[in-house]
């Protein structure tokens, strides 16, 4: 006996076909970078230790360049200088009651708490289980409520059309970027591209919870701080000599 | 007596000339957009310091305004006052069409407006922002059932209950809206919780403002009597609502210049040399509050509509610069990233924004939307009582 399509049933069936529909779609997920050989667990946390003594104006300088270099940002034609992209920038500050001077590089601090991926609406902006802060930009909006919340000004946002991108970094227009942490090159067992510009120990790049690894070890005897210690984000890039 | 509700005629050549010019600020509007779009932010005067511009400024007014708009109605249904009663189809009507044109302008404004999809369908619940999203689409249906409920006159009895949900909906969206900057812990313009009973007392006082102005016009042009007992009400109510905000903004800025980590931001908003001192003394505190003040309870002027008419139109211009000090005047003052230090190089400096004429387009074009959708609304569904005058909407009429 066929039965007639009531209402009812109408509304059932594409229902279920609706939810079903979304059930998939939402496990299709484009993902920014993955680890090649072995997954990316919470056995390690990367992190960065910069020892301003030991860096000179122009180690920074370079860090930014081979930076810019490294990811492909930096050339773009149309944006001001405020609005063009700066995943890393040198800072000079003066301590009001001495005077003294430093000069420090400044990225996305990659924090174990990062407020940017708390405010993301639509889980763009992510932290990996090995501590990178990263945006994936297949999700992100635009919204830009991330540059609003991160406390180190480290997000910047695509202004204009782009081209001549690097392979290894997609970036696009009206999507917000910042330092990777250079995954693509730690993925591969790599440092950093900023890390690698500087061929005295006035960065150091590793895992934070490897108690062989330089960073830990060095960490452990020198007085070291993070930026905004007071928010508690407990950030992976670490300072020494500010 | 009873109240009938009729649409207006909509016939007339004022009719069509305001509906054509703002069609035409509408057209402009999107031509706006796809300039930004097809370029990018790159034309407007945002960057990456001033990460939100005009549009926000008027997406967030025009979103806290919609809210406030919603309260005629609930006074009448929640709190039960019968002077209100006929009032509060069009309050959900402006509400609604304030929130469409705020998000318009909000999604309109996106790096990425085209994946308006991906927010819709990945949440991230402890973004407020995520919130946000289905609080604003939340909002729409508990209003429109709202009206339902209203407009039906055998479902009539559930006015109360659906009243209760949209106004216990509509105080938790503007938490919503505040917390956006309450919770933005880093920056020290923001980082408060009474941004958000703050921005709930604004919505209560720009929301009323449009109110009163659109339910003025619209009884003015259509020719139908409005009686002094609800406009003087609604007169005194503003006026509240206007001293209550000044009030909030009072304590929140004696609040914050309490703490020493925000003595920089409130000299430079309070005290500073940018333009955002004047706005803030002479723009919204005068212009936007004690002004209409003045015009709403100066004994020589009440019961003038033309003067509560201004009075309301100075509430809304004080209320776009109170968030554009809020907005833009919060992002101009670097955050306190080294404390005890100063920021020689690389950031910290005083960022300088000029909003381009696209920005400004868009953002007005929000306005116009929200207009636009109340115009041809009350033409074809019947919103607005045919008579308001007193001997009909007074419950404590006395026949002199």
């Amino acid at each position: 006996m066929s039965k007639k399509l009531n209402r009812r049933d109408f509304i059932k069936s594409t229902t279920a076909v609706t939810a079903g529909v979304a059930t998939i779609s939402s496990g299709i997920t484009l993902t920014t970078f993955a680890a090649e050989d072995s997954p990316v667990t919470n056995e390690k946390r990367w992190g960065m230790l910069i020892d301003t003594n030991k860096l000179t104006e122009s180690n920074i300088d370079d860090m930014v360049n081979v930076c810019q270099e490294e990811n492909g940002w930096g050339s773009e034609t149309h944006s001001t200088g405020a609005q063009k992209p700066d995943w890393i920038k040198k800072v000079k500050v003066r301590d009001k009651t001495t005077g003294k001077i430093d000069m420090l590089p400044m990225m996305c601090q990659h924090c174990e708490q990062p407020p940017c991926v708390d405010v993301c609406p639509t889980n763009a902006s992510m932290k990996r289980e090995d501590g990178v802060v990263l945006v994936d930009k297949h999700l992100c909006i635009g919204c830009r409520y991330c540059m609003m919340a991160c406390p180190y000004g480290s997000r910047s946002f695509v202004h204009e059309d782009l081209s001549n991108q690097k392979e290894h970094m997609p970036r696009g227009k009206g999507t917000v970027e910042s330092c990777t942490l250079c995954v693509h090159r730690v993925d591969k067992g790599g440092i950093p591209a900023c890390a690698e510009a500087v061929s005295s120990d006035g960065v150091i790049f590793g895992d934070l919870y490897d108690a062989n690894s330089k960073i830990n070890q060095t960490l452990k005897k020198i007085q070291s701080t993070q930026i905004r210690a007071d928010l508690n984000l407990n950030t992976g890039i670490r300072y020494s000599g500010i | 007596m009873n109240i009938r509700y009729q649409q207006i005629k909509g016939r007339s050549l004022g009719f069509y000339a305001l509906i054509a010019g703002l069609g035409i600020f509408i057209l402009a509007t999107l031509g706006s957009v796809y300039f930004i779009e097809h370029h990018g932010h790159y034309v407007t005067g945002m960057s990456n310091r001033f990460v939100w511009g005009m549009p926000h400024v008027f997406a967030l007014f025009l979103i806290i305004s919609a809210s406030g708009a919603l309260n005629v109605a609930s006074i009448a249904s929640v709190f039960q006052k019968k002077l209100y009663k006929p009032l509060s189809r069009l309050s959900g009507l402006v509400s609604l069409a304030l929130l469409m044109g705020g998000l318009m302008v909000l999604v309109l404004d996106l790096g990425r407006p085209d994946r308006l999809i991906v927010a819709m369908t990945e949440y991230n619940f402890k973004s407020i922002f995520a919130w946000n999203i289905i609080l604003y689409n939340g909002f729409f249906v508990v209003v429109a059932v709202y009206l339902w409920m209203m407009f039906e006159r055998r479902l009539n009895k559930f006015t109360f209950k659906a009243g209760l949900i949209a106004f216990t909906w509509r105080l938790i969206l503007t938490t919503g809206t505040g917390s956006i900057f309450g919770f933005l812990v880093a920056r020290q313009a923001y980082d408060a919780v009474i941004m958000a009973p703050m921005f709930i007392i604004m919505s209560f006082a720009f929301g009323l403002a449009f109110f009163i102005l659109i339910l003025m016009a619209s009884y003015k042009w259509s020719e139908r009597p409005l009686g002094d007992a609800i406009v003087n009400r609604l007169g005194n109510l503003l006026g509240v609502f206007v001293a209550a905000v000044m009030y909030f903004v009072a304590v929140k800025h004696l609040g914050s210049m309490y703490l020493a980590e925000n003595a920089g931001i409130e000299n430079f908003i309070l005290f500073g040399e940018h333009i955002y001192t004047p706005l803030f003394w002479y723009a919204q505190i005068i212009l936007g509050g004690l002004i209409p003040m003045a015009l709403i309870y100066h004994p020589a002027l009440r019961g003038n509509r033309s003067t509560l008419g201004l009075a309301s139109l100075l509430v809304l211009i004080g209320g776009v610069v109170q968030l554009y000090v809020i907005i833009i005047g919060g992002q101009a003052y670097p955050m306190e990233m080294f404390p005890g230090k100063e920021i020689l190089e690389g950031y910290g400096d005083i960022a300088a924004y000029s909003p381009s004429l696209a920005e400004i387009v868009l953002g007005i074009g929000g306005v116009a939307v929200a207009l636009i959708a109340v115009t041809f609304l009350v033409k074809f569904l019947p919103f607005l009582p045919e008579s308001l005058a007193d001997e009909i909407s007074d419950p404590h009429y006395k026949t002199k």
